[in-house]
């Protein structure tokens, strides 16, 4: 009976106005301190830009604090290559069960989705789990085209230990967050004097492994959580952090995130995956950013059961409209989705040119349905 | 597909836990949480996983985080004593520099 009303109070405790609006004064004390007209720290997470773009947050910010979205979106780093393979089983007579955000994902000639509309069959599934329901009630070949971070190659890892139908594999386009990290924090022209660490990656990471990270580049790390407290408070220590010429790490999300992290999670994790270097989509080349199968798993990779030649798709040019798009400057802090010339013209929610269009969990998609941010 | 859901574990069954997540009730797999899991605790799912049980003192710990950031000098005090804490080093050497 009070399972809701309890879940409710404990999770109200991180909207409570009054208690944003002293962290918002507390904030802005802060930045106040610091002397400097304009300050930028970057998140790696679509559910930070979520919550902030949601809860209105950047309205509030003291004027010269610019909060930025690093590469943080599994679906915008998804490399066209990678979709292209997913494509190219598709057209094989494989059916992909994949996440629904990636459907429309463009790859070098078509999405998944422009796949299905030819005839493949393209299935949408929450996770591993209900891929591998999906192959045990279908006759042909099911391949789980997995996306998504550490936090999400963990569920996938905890599928393959487990007991598989024969027709089931995995085509892993799984990216690791802290290489990525590394490559985002020296890219020529970034003004970034910080990061907001994602608190669920960090809850099976463990805050730690950011301390080489924020000692190597000397730039503060705070690991926060997604409610507008978490973030308004992250934000307060970062502050504090770079106010200090500390290049430390906090951790602001205790509730969820410990030092180690969760250990039995990790070991599941690099018992199936392995890194690996790799393109993340418009961002770089980034050495060991990819997770890819180990060899012992490799009876499931579909890279090893199926001959992908992406050959076969390279006759249909790609949209000239593509050429203009900027999500990599995006992706990277460089720029803000108001500054692309196709934001909300030609790329929009239902045609999207670049891929932060296409997810929930892209910039341009969470700033095109907030309303944008300040320019 | 990477957003992190807290709910209430109701029951639990095997390794499948039925997880209450404000009155949508989901199966939700404990493979990889590294606790044990009870009915009545609360646990973060991430894509059909629990990859975290969440003790409700920690939610007071964070709290308690928030006011003491609040709590401290605004101004001349850039360093929380907290931080100073973690790095391991006592507010006497700050002042002796």
């Amino acid at each position: 009976m009070t399972s809701r009303r309890d879940e409710q109070v404990g999770q109200l405790k991180f909207r409570d106005p009054a208690q944003a609006r002293r962290l918002t004064e507390a904030l802005a004390e802060r930045f106040a301190a610091l002397n400097r007209s304009e300050l930028w720290i970057m998140h790696v997470c679509g559910s930070h830009e979520q919550a902030i773009a949601r809860f209105g947050l950047r309205a509030v910010l003291p004027a010269g604090l610019r909060v930025v979205m690093g590469p943080g979106c599994p679906v915008c780093v998804t490399d066209m290559p990678e979709v292209d393979e997913a494509v190219v089983l598709a057209r094989q007579g494989v059916h992909i069960a994949t996440f629904g955000d990636m459907l429309r994902v463009p790859g070098t000639v078509c999405s998944l989705a422009d796949a299905q509309a030819e005839g493949a069959r393209v299935h949408v599934v929450y996770g591993a789990v209900e891929a591998v329901d999906l192959a045990r009630c279908t006759a042909g070949e099911v391949v789980f085209f997995a996306t998504g971070f550490e936090t999400t190659a963990v569920a996938t890892a905890a599928v393959l230990r487990g007991a598989l139908p024969a027709n089931f594999s995995v085509l892993s386009a799984h990216k690791y967050v802290p290489p990525a990290m590394e490559i985002v924090a020296r890219v020529p022209g970034t003004r970034v004097a910080g990061f907001l660490a994602a608190g669920h990656a960090a809850t099976i990471t463990g805050w730690g492994i950011f301390e080489p990270f924020a000692a190597r580049h000397g730039l503060p790390v705070v690991v926060a959580g997604f409610e507008p407290l978490d973030i308004l408070a992250g934000l307060v220590r970062l502050i504090e952090l770079i106010g200090a010429g500390e290049a430390t790490v906090a951790n602001m999300y205790p509730r969820c995130v410990t030092r180690e992290g969760n250990r039995a999670a990790q070991a599941q994790l690099w018992e199936v995956f392995r890194t690996t270097g790799g393109q993340w989509r418009g961002i770089a080349d980034i050495p060991d950013g990819n997770l890819r199968l180990r060899e012992a798993y490799a009876d499931v990779d579909a890279r090893r059961r199926f001959t992908i030649d992406l050959a076969s798709l390279s006759d249909t040019p790609m949209p000239a409209l593509a050429k203009d798009c900027i999500c990599g400057r995006i992706m990277t802090g460089l720029a803000t989705p108001v500054e692309c010339a196709l934001f909300g013209r030609e790329c929009l929610p239902e045609t999207p040119i670049g891929a932060c269009m296409v997810s929930s969990e892209g910039t341009c998609r969470i700033w095109h349905h907030y309303g944008g941010g300040p320019a | 597909m990477c957003l992190g859901v807290p709910g209430k574990v109701i029951s639990i069954d095997g390794m499948v836990a039925t997880v209450d997540f404000w009155g949508v009730w989901k199966p939700v797999r404990l493979d990889v949480v590294d606790v044990d899991v009870r009915p009545g605790d609360y646990v973060l799912n991430h894509v059909g996983f629990a990859i975290r049980r969440i003790p409700p003192e920690e939610i007071g710990e964070t709290l308690a985080l928030f006011e003491a950031i609040l709590e401290q000098a605004p101004a001349g005090d850039l360093l929380a004593a907290e931080v100073r804490h973690d790095m391991g080093r006592p507010e006497d050497d700050e002042a002796d520099r």
